[in-house]
């Protein structure tokens, strides 16, 4: 078979540039006044300067992660911002009135309860299903998929995910097993037996539960388009749009699991490679598909177990990598910017990583070495991240101004730097936040 | 002791680990022996990590290694050996937390490096911690959580601990992706690890 995605393609430069202007012609968006239209341009300039390092931003960008510091600081339970989409929109929206981050980031991980409930997702407990109401959601980690059953998975991930895996995940969708494989649907005969499990009344109930579990996810998703319009209309970009996954932790988030995973690397290599690189092309078209849905080429890309500690650099090298690369170039191609979202430390990783078309990709790095990733990963990519969560949580607005003023001098220098938080920011002070995002704003004017 | 033992389990080789295993078994060699390499090989094991050679994987096969030897000798022990345990931890993820991956791995660890372990689960109340040092009477207790939620829930418990007159008694780490030195400061606990082995590392520097 053709290797795809190891260089990107010769328009990539071009495709990424038309979408950095769109971007900024913010086509669409109903601007409250002429200021915030100005506003909005100014802070998507500062943004995408940073992201093609072609020249010095302005300033720096701060966008931080705001996770669901919002709910906190508007009072706003878990369980009220997932079943009462009015009190979602109002904490999102008091978030940016009093604290005017450069970047839109919508409540997006907030997701709708009810949908969730109707399918009877069991990867993760919430807020009144498992959790209290003020708790945030947490993912229940087990091995949902066996070691055995790599080769399933490898023949067919659809197929794997449709009739063996959602089963698993989600209570009320049992009667998926009784999907048929699809491919053979082509000939006559093969038509009637693919049609007749469809009679079945688990499996319409089953269908029954798809639809209900849709149009709750569509009210959702209007409520959150209705808040973002009203907030990118006051002059916040948007920071992003998309997302996707690296093909390891697909594998080892939720199918393996992280005990399962690891022990793969030495006992079962080869399926495991094979099954990551299987999930490239899927990885692809859910990052394009998604920032096609929303008109933003930013796809965000949480990457878990290749950070430091997890695995060796030569494990990293051989399982984590290849199979991320490909998806990060396969996006390039697309003209999009892939953000990886490097959350734990990343402080081994910064050479090999460091092998990428230069302004294609921003690194946002938690723990990370600042000054090293300024070194290596930061000549070809955009760097953000690494406001410690432990000082906006724990510390002192002199000890945030001067994280923030390090991480300026240091990884912000001759741009190539948006400033934000390690990781989401929830349970951070708001007198911190406020510190970190004035001070920030206003020492990162380049002169 | 069987060198070609702790060299298989030392050198990722599981099958041939389980099968020397049977072999010495065969040939009637003392249980007591086999477990003991199996101490000797997690030792190499451990040192390779903190070397920067090894790292979870090889933590985590090693650990599954020894306890497939275990079972095979278990039977041969007839108890014996059991109670040959380095000291008890009490571990868990703190209130309003319910991960559990990073906990199990550490709880793992201690396990098969020679610790009891009273692992009181997630979401665990301070009161559950504390119940848990009065019935076990642990040397050290592990604290553990990936969300920032946990910093109280960390800080409580560590109160809670101290409210029962039991902080004397104890040595307490925590652990999990945000902690750090600020973090122990706040919370109040003796130490912070940064990876899983670092749990092991504290409790044989606690417990001798």
């Amino acid at each position: 078979m053709r290797e795809r995605w190891l260089e990107p393609s010769p328009d990539a430069d071009q495709k990424r540039a038309a979408r950095l202007e769109s971007w900024h012609a913010a086509a669409g968006v109903a601007f409250a006044t002429d200021e915030a239209k100005q506003a909005y341009q100014e802070r998507v300039s500062l943004m995408a300067d940073a992201i093609e390092m072609k020249k010095v931003p302005a300033r720096v960008a701060v966008c931080p992660s705001a996770g669901h510091f919002p709910l906190d600081y508007a009072g706003v339970t878990w369980r009220e911002a997932m079943y009462d989409y009015d009190r979602l929109a109002h904490a999102w929206e008091r978030y940016y009135d009093d604290f005017c981050p450069d970047s839109y980031v919508g409540p997006a991980t907030v997701v709708p309860g009810r949908a969730m409930e109707t399918v009877g997702f069991n990867l993760y407990k919430w807020a009144g299903h498992g959790l209290a109401d003020h708790q945030e959601y947490q993912f229940v980690e087990q091995e949902y998929v066996k070691a055995e059953e790599y080769q399933d998975l490898i023949d067919d991930p659809t197929g794997f995910f449709l009739s063996t895996y959602f089963p698993r995940i989600f209570d009320n969708l049992q009667a998926l097993e009784k999907m048929p494989i699809l491919p053979p649907v082509h000939e006559m005969l093969m038509v009637p037996p693919a049609l007749a499990p469809f009679a079945g009344k688990d499996v319409q109930a089953a269908l029954q539960v798809l639809a209900r579990a849709g149009e709750e996810s569509v009210r959702w998703l209007q409520a959150l388009g209705a808040v973002g319009a009203r907030i990118l209309g006051r002059g916040f970009p948007a920071g992003g749009g998309g997302v996707s996954k690296a093909p390891f932790d697909v594998i080892g988030d939720s199918l393996r699991g992280t005990r399962g995973v690891l022990l793969d690397m030495r006992r079962h290599p080869d399926e495991l490679l094979e099954a990551c690189d299987r999930i490239v092309p899927f990885m692809v078209k859910y990052g394009a598909s998604s920032c096609r849905a929303t008109g933003h080429l930013v796809v965000f890309m949480p990457l878990h177990k290749g950070a430091d500690g997890f695995m060796s650099d030569q494990q990293f090298r051989t399982f984590y990598w290849p199979s991320l690369r490909k998806v990060i170039i396969g996006l390039i191609d697309e003209g999009l910017v892939p953000q990886l979202f490097a959350e734990g430390g990343y402080n081994q990783r910064l050479e090999v990583i460091s092998d990428l078309p230069k302004g294609a990709t921003v690194w946002w790095f938690d723990r990370t070495d600042m000054a090293r990733a300024k070194q290596t990963v930061g000549r070809v990519a955009c760097l953000t991240g690494n406001v410690p969560l432990d000082v906006l949580c724990a510390g002192t607005i002199d000890d945030v101004k001067q994280h923030c003023k390090r991480l300026i001098d240091t990884a912000g220098r001759d741009g190539g730097f948006i400033l934000a938080t390690g990781a989401a920011m929830q349970g951070s002070k708001p007198a911190n936040v406020k510190a970190m995002i004035d001070f920030s704003r206003e020492y990162g004017v380049y002169r | 002791m069987p060198d070609r033992l702790i060299t298989a389990i030392s050198e990722m080789n599981e099958d041939a680990a389980i099968a020397i295993t049977r072999d010495l078994l065969a040939h009637g060699e003392d249980p007591l022996a086999i477990v003991a390499s199996c101490s000797a090989a997690m030792e190499i094991v451990g040192k390779r990590f903190e070397a920067g050679e090894y790292f979870l994987p090889e933590l985590m096969l090693a650990g599954e290694i020894v306890k497939g030897i275990s079972d095979l000798a278990r039977p041969a022990l007839h108890g014996a050996g059991t109670a040959a345990r380095k000291g008890a931890v009490v571990l868990g993820t703190v209130k309003g937390d319910i991960h559990n991956i990073g906990k199990d791995i550490v709880s793992f660890l201690l396990d098969v490096n020679g610790f009891a372990v009273y692992d009181v689960g997630v979401d665990a109340d301070p009161a559950v911690f504390v119940k848990a040092i009065q019935d076990h009477k642990p040397a050290v207790v592990g604290l553990s959580g990936l969300l920032t939620v946990a910093y109280d829930s960390m800080k409580s418990t560590v109160q809670a601990i101290e409210a029962a007159g039991l902080r004397d008694q104890v040595k307490i780490m925590i652990g999990g992706a945000q902690v750090s030195e600020t973090i122990r400061q706040y919370a109040g606990a003796d130490a912070f690890g940064e990876d899983a082995m670092a749990g092991v590392r504290l409790a044989k520097q606690w417990i001798g």
